[in-house]
């Protein structure tokens, strides 16, 4: 059931609008069929597949609303599911932050968002793709722990107002971590995309094989502030924080305008408009972007469209609740999903030979706010981290932990590289001096 | 509560109202009285026979399946506004498998018995896919069936009964605390969660259960236009394995902290109004805080904050999984490897005794049985400073030549395949008669910091730092003062071997962490962690103040 045409999902959302007692409600249905293997020491580990599709409304008397969820799809369970909304709705005070539904909106296309190749992936498929990582990691005597989940679904949404919205995405995600058997070396390699067909566990596969071995009898160098090359898994995860979500999720107009953001102003007001940053800094979102293609419309309804974010440097949009961007007179613009760093042509062995002394950071891990003043993040290095030496990897060193703030990491950028999907996003190899390690780890 | 009130003012109410579309799981209205009810035990048991009768067709030596139903309820406000109100209902089957000796998983949201039939043939497919590239066949631990069974949360008043509109009220009257009390900004928000769980296995058992958990908290921000700084303190609630009596506040469930700080702790029930009115008097006193000097210093760490430096630095580096290299790809492996507990170096001092125990009244981890059908219980992991043992599931006991599973599976839904999950870690409290104050005293150059702040660690468990919601200089004995831009950094062994004293039973109270991630797909669990406050001798402590633009 869970990949629902858009006449399937919207007879749904309209069936359930025709439950609805309350002023407005609007619906939404989102629908996921999926699978995943997860290997470790060379052997699988877990795997599952799963298939469900659930049900929000959001109901509203007035300025009162509520929202109630539910995954079974028998008129029984649609009323309950309305009236459940209903219910709270009607005990709910006044929201004085009230917003009246959208109407009908214009979407732009995003074809790419889909992948007929990644919905029929099958189990056999996966196995075979993580056979691949595995037998090189036997052959080399090394051991991998990988993981590879892929997922296609649709997201719809009906309100009474008359907006109506459906999408289908699909995407496949493969990271491996390879370990030496002495437990001394480790690396890493991940990638992300809507179009299964573009994955190569192999290549991936190798990739962490060959960091792993390289990172082996790692030696200690003293923390202090260094250049850095960070490659674009060491700018943003998959599966952790990271130091440019960060800063995208920071680029809120409301908490600036309040005054509890790094865009916040001395004495009231925000930043936009300032130059923050290196102004080789340029950041956009696209959802239509074929490399990195994904919702056109926000959790709202409001179309995303292109915007950009900063501009050589320059803040040039904040994102904001509808609420706010009345309330304060601004553009009105919903937070959005994946988006782009524009860089330069080097590759990554590019930049690696033009640095005379650095360190290359293949990842980050658990990095975690410290003060949102100032937006400084801590976390450590882990999976290959290198000490380069005139325009060449000298030899590995011991992870360190890091304290450091990425609007001062963009304004410390020595060179940009060419731009990397990671994590749904287009991200750049990073070069920036006088990066803050604070202490050293003995974790491999 | 009237039946009138409960009728006309609860969400979960209507939540009850939601018919099951399951045959079998009725058609009609129910009652109120039966709106907290969890569904019918014997739909289940027919479901799951379904499950694994298919599974035993399709070529599985053993199966499990787990029928499940999450409720959840969220209030949000922000100063005197509500936010959002959110009630959630999922429901749906997931179905593991030991096929060809390799585990398959599938799950689906169609609770007939085609559909839960249908899933079982999906995860032995997989199963046996998988089995073409499987090197080590899976072993478990043998597991006796418990027939049926049952167990409930033993809460006194379920979160889900209490009227929507008392929880609003409570959370404006803290944010009108807040605001009264110069607060720039306040959100407060009460988190519900109902797992009503059916696990059943061809090892014969058909266990039902009802898990009932609450989180209050609240963040209250003070704004200095004039600087530009902001500070914020959070709530000093614990998220807890209990019903709404959590938020009914017992004189004997409050600690004060030490003489000068104004702090007050909570055992098993909070005070959101006391609390939320001293928050806002810290937030304000943080923007005028003394920021710390670098250096050495004895750390006093409140139970509220220790129990996150538990759950990181021993709850999961004592994680077999990860010991075992499972975990190597996402949440990392651990120093704590079966060589180096071998070598039979200390983990702490030792006064470090460590439990794990998924009995423990009002914690977040407890349950009758575990999502793979064992029976919880408890067990040390270290003990007089030493590690001895991990915690496990039914796969990896024979691994350390073990013969039973401590119970340790879980599964954030029955959209998930369960695995090894943290059990409650807990630091014993000492044996000694000692109170805060006792503790602070003999302390020359210290800080104490109480709640969560900013932690990190690293993907072996050795290097972390951590942070906290409020800071006192310790100078000569006594709290002389609030400090800013605190975190500390250790590496795990040597921070466990400075520990010198635990306070006694009567200052144990437990940290929660209601969303603790791990696995692939990521899986958020639930766990708390009890201590006494406790003194660490000579640790580095930072400096965080930056300046940006």
């Amino acid at each position: 059931m869970a990949i629902l045409s858009q006449s399937e999902a919207q007879a749904i959302l309209t069936k359930v609008l025709s439950f609805s007692k309350a002023d407005e409600c609007e619906a939404s249905l989102s629908g996921n069929v999926g699978g995943n293997v997860r290997t470790a020491r060379n052997t699988i580990s877990t795997s599952g597949a799963s298939d469900n599709v659930s049900l929000a409304v959001e109901s509203r008397f007035g300025k009162r609303s509520g929202v109630a969820t539910c995954n079974q799809f028998d008129d029984a369970t649609l009323r309950s599911c309305v009236q459940r909304a209903e219910e709270i709705a009607r005990l709910a005070p006044e929201s004085p932050e009230y917003m009246p539904l959208l109407g009908p909106q214009q979407y732009v296309a995003a074809p790419e968002s889909f992948s007929q190749r990644t919905a029929a992936i099958n189990p056999d498929y996966r196995a075979t793709q993580v056979a691949a990582g595995m037998q090189i990691c036997d052959q080399q005597k090394l051991s991998s722990a990988a993981f590879l989940e892929d997922s296609a679904g649709f997201r719809a949404v009906r309100n009474s107002k008359g907006l109506q919205a459906y999408q289908q995405r699909s995407g496949v995600t493969y990271s491996v971590t390879v370990r030496t058997p002495d437990g001394t070396g480790s690396g890493y390699a991940t990638a992300d995309y809507n179009d299964a067909s573009k994955l190569d566990t192999s290549a991936l596969t190798t990739t962490a094989a060959k960091k792993a071995a390289m990172s082996r009898e790692a030696k200690a160098i003293e923390p202090g502030k260094y250049t850095v090359i960070m490659e674009p898994a060491a700018l943003v995860a998959n599966t952790d924080a990271s130091l440019l979500a960060a800063l995208m999720g920071a680029l809120d107009a409301r908490s600036a305008d309040e005054g509890r953001s790094f865009l916040s102003k001395k004495g009231g007001g925000n930043k936009k408009g300032e130059k923050l940053f290196d102004e080789r800094v340029t950041i956009y979102s696209d959802p239509t972007n074929p490399e990195i293609a994904d919702l056109t419309f926000s959790g709202d309804g409001r179309p995303h469209q292109k915007t950009t974010w900063i501009e050589k440097g320059v803040v040039k949009n904040l994102y904001t609740s509808r609420y706010w961007a009345q309330k304060a007179g601004i553009p009105d613009i919903p937070r959005p999903n994946g988006w782009i760093m524009e860089g330069g042509t080097q590759s990554l062995e590019d930049m690696i030979k033009g640095t005379q002394k650095g360190i290359l950071v293949t990842r980050l891990w658990y990095i975690r706010p410290v003060d949102p003043q100032t937006l400084l993040y801590t976390g450590l290095t882990r999976d290959g981290t290198f000490y380069i030496e005139n325009g060449k990897i000298k030899h590995p060193v011991k992870n360190f932990r890091f304290n450091e703030s990425p609007i001062i990491m963009l304004n410390n950028l020595e060179a940009i590289g060419k731009p990397v999907r990671m994590g749904g996003n287009l991200v750049p190899p990073l070069k920036i001096r006088d990066f803050t390690f604070t202490s050293l780890s003995d974790a491999v | 509560m009237k039946r009138r009130d409960f009728v006309g003012l609860t969400g979960l109410a209507t939540g009850a109202l939601f018919l099951p579309s399951i045959p079998g799981f009725g058609s009609t209205l129910v009652t109120p009285e039966r709106l907290l009810e969890t569904v019918d035990v014997a739909v289940k048991k027919r479901l799951a026979d379904a499950a694994l009768n298919a599974a035993k067709s399709a070529g599985a030596s053993y199966a499990d399946v787990r029928i499940g139903r999450y409720l959840n309820q969220s209030v949000f406000t922000r100063e005197k506004q509500v936010q959002n109100i959110a009630s959630g209902e999922s429901q749906g089957a997931g179905v593991r498998v030991i096929a060809n000796g390799t585990w398959g998983f599938a799950a689906t949201n169609d609770l007939s018995e085609a559909g839960l039939a249908k899933a079982a043939q999906t995860a032995t497919a997989i199963a046996k896919a998988n089995s073409k590239v499987q090197k080590e066949k899976v072993i478990l631990a043998p597991q006796k069936g418990f027939g049926e069974v049952s167990w409930k949360t033993p809460i006194v008043q379920s979160a889900f009964e209490v009227p929507i509109a008392q929880k609003v009220d409570l959370l404006l009257s803290a944010n009108g605390k807040a605001l009264e009390g110069g607060a720039s900004f306040v959100n407060s928000a009460l988190f519900q969660i109902n797992e009503q769980k059916y696990f059943a296995s061809t090892d014969g058992s058909y266990i039902d259960q009802d898990i009932h958990r609450i989180w209050p908290t609240f963040t209250v921000s003070a704004v200095d236009r004039s600087s530009g700084k902001f500070r914020s303190r959070q709530a000093l609630s614990a998220p807890m394995g209990m019903g709404y009596e959590y938020l009914v506040p017992k004189a004997k469930d409050k600690i004060a902290g030490p003489a000068g700080s104004g702090l007050v702790g909570y055992k098993m029930s909070y005070d959101l109004l006391e609390d939320i009115t001293a928050a806002t008097r810290e937030a304000k006193q943080k923007i005028m805080a003394k920021s710390v000097t670098p250096g050495k210093y004895d750390l006093v760490l409140d139970p509220n904050h220790l129990g996150l430096t538990i759950h990181e630095s021993i709850g999961h580096a004592t994680e077999l999984d990860r010991v075992l290299g499972y975990e190597a790809n996402y949440a990392g492996t651990s120093f704590a490897t079966l060589d180096w507990k071998k070598q039979n170096k200390p983990y702490g001092s030792k006064v470090v005794n460590i439990v794990a125990d998924k009995t423990q009244p009002g914690s977040l981890g407890a349950v009758g049985y575990d999502d793979e059908g064992v029976k919880a219980g408890q067990w040390d992991i270290i003990k007089d400073g030493m590690l001895v043992d991990y915690q496990k599931i039914r796969d990896q006991a024979h691994i350390v030549g073990q013969d039973h599973s401590d119970g340790c599976c879980y599964a954030q839904s029955w959209e998930d395949v369960q695995f090894q999950r943290m059990p409650n870690v807990s630091l014993k409290p000492g044996k000694a008669k000692m109170s805060v104050d006792d503790m602070v005293k003999n302390v020359d150059k210290g800080i104490y910091i109480a709640g969560r702040g900013s932690f990190s660690i690293d993907q072996q468990r050795y290097n972390f730092q951590f942070g906290g919601t409020v800071f006192y200089a310790i100078e000569k004995g006594k709290i002389t003062g609030m400090l800013e831009d605190v975190a500390y950094q250790a590496n795990t062994q040597e921070f466990w071997n400075s520990c010198a004293a635990t306070c006694d039973q009567s200052d144990y109270r437990m940290f929660g962490s209601f969303n603790d991630g791990k696995g692939q797909p990521a899986q958020s669990s639930a766990v708390s962690h009890g201590s006494a406050t406790t003194r660490f001798n000579g640790v580095n402590v930072i400096n965080t103040a930056r300046k940006i633009g």
